[in-house]
């Protein structure tokens, strides 16, 4: 009897918390109990931080030389790059100045940061998500763009006052506008095909050019009233493999994401400077 | 302090424990569920009713903390407390297997299930990475956390000795 009943109430919940929209009794009742939650989730992962730590220590111990070694070239090669984009940066933003050249919102310039831990994240492989500990009192709106230090991480889903529900770029719900940063190539990025966090670049058409090693950004387009819900030129990730078949339609594009999802600590939610009343899409 | 009070103070910490430290952590590939061997372990040694009252708040916690649709995990954990429960009341208690066997069966009821709760609401689910990335290594992390969390439960909630084994049953007429 009270199994059914439970099973019953449960059952309730879903189809009313599925049905209803931000704002309704049910999930206000949820923000609530989230907030309640909040302190002892911090507290929890403040408690396990020394040990995560000390665990990542060690873990980049072992990788310690062969990263040296990849940083030192990196570094001479990114110096080099970094003077080139410097003069055609100062080229870029006279011919736009010539051209009278109108732009969307661009990455960093435009938004506004907001750094936030990460306080909990869903069980099972069901929602590729985080709870962030940073919400509406905060400036945190839905369809945020949140970012890393390495690159995109997903997108503001829900919001409460103080925390936030982040859908990250894996989970199968979430689709990008992006395009190869060297090739201008474009394409929708997803959750990939492969095993653990990779992701795939759709759409790309055969006749465009994609090649091993490229990097991939956020494209961050603009059509009359619509725009991307992302800024352009957010990194994504870098392109691991390209194939393509007669049957198929598009190359198939498997994309490594700079971010690393399963060790999220902190992440930052940028918000726009000026609210736009355009739509906006993926 | 009664068992049933140290039964939910003790939901309620693993609980919290599951969303802030063991849900981010992913073990080739796959996370500990310290939720789900809490609540075999509970219902083995208590029964379905107990059981299945823990997995609902429990799942209902979870539910709330991640911000997930209220209510899907409040029902796979009720179904594994019940069906754990069931067991131990009539062929698993004090078996030496049963709670290494209930844990592994109830991480696929739960990975099936859970595939089976999203399909049926229309979320676009991957059954690759909820069968075969993420549960072939949840068995075994799971199983890795039966032993101490079984000793924990067993200290915290085991019933007085000699109240509640029933050796045989005797016809009434």
């Amino acid at each position: 009897m009270i199994v059914g009943v439970l099973v019953v109430v449960a059952l309730v919940l879903v189809t009313l918390s599925f049905r209803e929209t931000n704002g309704g009794p049910v999930t206000s009742v949820q923000n609530a109990g989230a907030a309640a939650l909040r302190p002892f989730e911090i507290a929890a992962t403040r408690v396990a931080r020394p040990f995560h730590d000390a665990y990542s220590w060690f873990d980049s111990l072992l990788h310690a030389r062969s990263d040296q070694k990849k940083l030192r070239a990196d570094n001479v090669r990114l110096r080099q790059l970094a003077v080139q984009n410097e003069f055609a940066a100062n080229e870029i933003k006279q011919l736009k100045k010539l051209l009278q050249f109108k732009e969307g919102p661009t990455f960093p310039g435009d938004f506004n940061s907001i750094s936030a831990s990460v306080i909990s994240r869903p069980a099972g492989a069901f929602a590729q998500a985080i709870i962030v500990s940073a919400g509406s009192a905060d400036g945190v709106e839905v369809n945020a763009p949140v970012v890393n230090g390495d690159g995109l991480i997903g997108l503001v889903t829900r919001v409460t006052t103080h925390a936030s529900r982040v859908t990250l770029l894996t989970d199968e719900q979430s689709a990008v506008s992006a395009l190869d940063a060297k090739t201008d190539a474009a394409g929708v990025v997803g959750q990939g095909p492969g095993i653990g966090a990779t992701l795939a670049l759709d759409r790309v058409s055969k006749d465009k050019d994609v090649r091993r090693g490229d990097t991939i950004v956020t494209a961050g387009w603009r059509s009359a009233q619509l725009s991307s819900l992302y800024p352009k030129g957010i990194p994504i990730g870098v392109v691991t493999s390209v194939g393509q078949s007669d049957t198929d339609l598009y190359k198939q594009v498997q994309v490594q994401p700079f971010a690393d999802f399963s060790a999220l600590d902190a992440v930052i939610v940028l918000v726009r400077k000026t609210a736009s009343s355009a739509g906006t899409a993926r | 302090m009664s068992w049933t009070i140290r039964a939910a103070v003790l939901v309620v910490l693993v609980a919290i424990v599951q969303v802030s430290i063991l849900a981010p952590t992913s073990i080739l590939g796959g996370t500990p569920d310290a939720l789900l061997v809490v609540l075999v372990c509970l219902a083995l040694l208590r029964g379905s009713v107990a059981g299945a009252v823990a997995g609902f708040a429990g799942g209902l916690l979870v539910d709330t903390a991640t911000l997930g649709t209220l209510g899907i995990t409040a029902l796979l954990l009720t179904v594994v407390g019940y069906w754990a429960g069931r067991y131990g009341e009539t062929t698993g208690r004090g078996r030496a297997h049963a709670v290494p066997l209930t844990v592994a069966v109830m991480t696929g009821l739960v990975a099936f299930g859970g595939l089976g709760l999203h399909y049926m609401l229309g979320e676009t689910v991957s059954a690759h990475r909820a069968i075969v990335t993420t549960l072939l290594p949840a068995i075994p992390l799971n199983l890795l956390l039966a032993w101490p969390l079984n000793r924990l439960c067993r200290a915290l909630l085991r019933p007085p000795t000699g109240t509640q084994r029933v050796s045989e049953v005797q016809p009434l007429v």
